[in-house]
């Protein structure tokens, strides 16, 4: 194996697929909450994150809280709406 | 000298503050924040329209931000009280995780709870909203309770813990005024919680309608965001709400088959 395909493998090797909003996304393993969110440009305060059909509450937890492999999230947000 | 000083002009106040779980709102208009052609024009609504209480929907973040939908960008919560609702939603179980979602935004626990029933008409499903409704009293939930213009049904929900019951008018989005006034009457009369009539007001003169039912006060979208001018539309519901409301209070005269004059018959020319 030449070293450029083994940097592409372990970086593959690195990458989770996650379900965000119904689509699937690639994230580096380890990838936090946080890092999510921030990767999205979404401020922590005006969206809801519910995983794996769990609302996530506590916003101060989420730049511990790891992501897993095979997450289902949904971010949500207030729309105008009657 | 002038008299005119010692005369005051007479004003008339409501003898009730609209109140719901306790807490007292300034406006008996509350209105919805959706299909306006800006945000500005729909804050320039708000404002007309005097309302505290506003709606909103809660829905996934578009992530491809191929335009930005958020709305807590251009209302102030200090100034509007946000009223989260379940609009979309075809089960109870889609309802309460809706409403689960929009309580951890952090504003409130009220929730406008709607479970749909029918996708041509939209009524609500009675039976879903009902057992949605005890879940979420069960949680906690302030919940007024979106729903069709039922007497039974809407004894049940004030029953099972709703803190408002929101009979409507006539379909969503339909602008056909009310369809039921009697119904409408039957039920402020025989519920203790408020009831908001939403849903399906098309012009002011609906709206007024509406208020000299005795009702507690009105939620509107349509009404306003689908006028050709909602600003301007948003300042005649308020004023129609007023109207109907003062009306309501006042007590129409009776109704009569023949005329009655209202100026002297006698003192004629001979």
């Amino acid at each position: 194996m030449t070293q450029a395909s083994t940097l592409a493998t372990d970086a593959i090797a690195r990458e989770m697929a996650l379900t965000v909003n119904g689509a699937e996304r690639r994230v580096p393993a380890g990838f936090t909450v946080a890092d999510l969110l921030a990767s999205l440009e979404l401020d922590a305060r005006t969206v809801v994150i519910e995983r794996n059909g769990i609302i996530l509450r506590d916003r101060s937890s989420f730049a511990m809280m790891e992501l897993t492999a095979d997450d289902k999230l949904e971010i949500v947000h207030f729309v105008g709406g009657g | 000298m002038a008299h005119a000083d010692l005369i005051s002009p007479a004003t008339v106040t409501d003898p009730q503050p609209f109140v719901i779980a306790g807490r007292e709102f300034r406006s008996r208009l509350m209105i919805g924040t959706g299909k306006y052609a800006s945000n500005a024009q729909m804050i320039d609504a708000i404002e007309v329209s005097g309302a505290e209480v506003v709606t909103v929907a809660v829905r996934r973040v578009d992530l491809d931000r191929t335009k930005d939908e958020g709305i807590l960008h251009h209302l102030d919560p200090d100034r509007h009280f946000l009223l989260a609702n379940t609009a979309g939603c075809y089960s109870a179980v889609d309802a309460v995780r809706y409403a689960r979602l929009a309580r951890a935004a952090g504003f409130n626990e009220w929730v406008k709870l709607e479970v749909i029933g029918d996708q041509q008409t939209l009524l609500p499903d009675s039976i879903a909203l009902l057992a949605a409704t005890k879940t979420l009293v069960d949680e906690g939930f302030k919940v007024l309770a979106y729903t069709n213009e039922d007497l039974v049904t809407a004894l049940k929900l004030e029953d099972v813990g709703a803190v408002a019951v929101m009979p409507l008018a006539s379909p969503i989005g339909s602008g056909l005024g009310m369809l039921n006034p009697y119904a409408i009457r039957t039920i402020k009369q025989r519920l203790s919680v408020p009831v908001i009539v939403d849903a399906g007001v098309g012009t002011a003169s609906d709206a007024c309608i509406v208020m000299e039912q005795g009702v507690d006060g009105i939620l509107m979208n349509t009404g306003i965001a689908a006028a050709q001018d909602p600003v301007r539309m948003a300042a005649a519901m308020k004023a129609a709400v007023e109207a109907g409301r003062n009306a309501y209070l006042a007590g129409r005269m009776p109704r009569r088959e023949v005329a009655v004059p209202s100026s002297p018959t006698i003192g004629m020319l001979g």
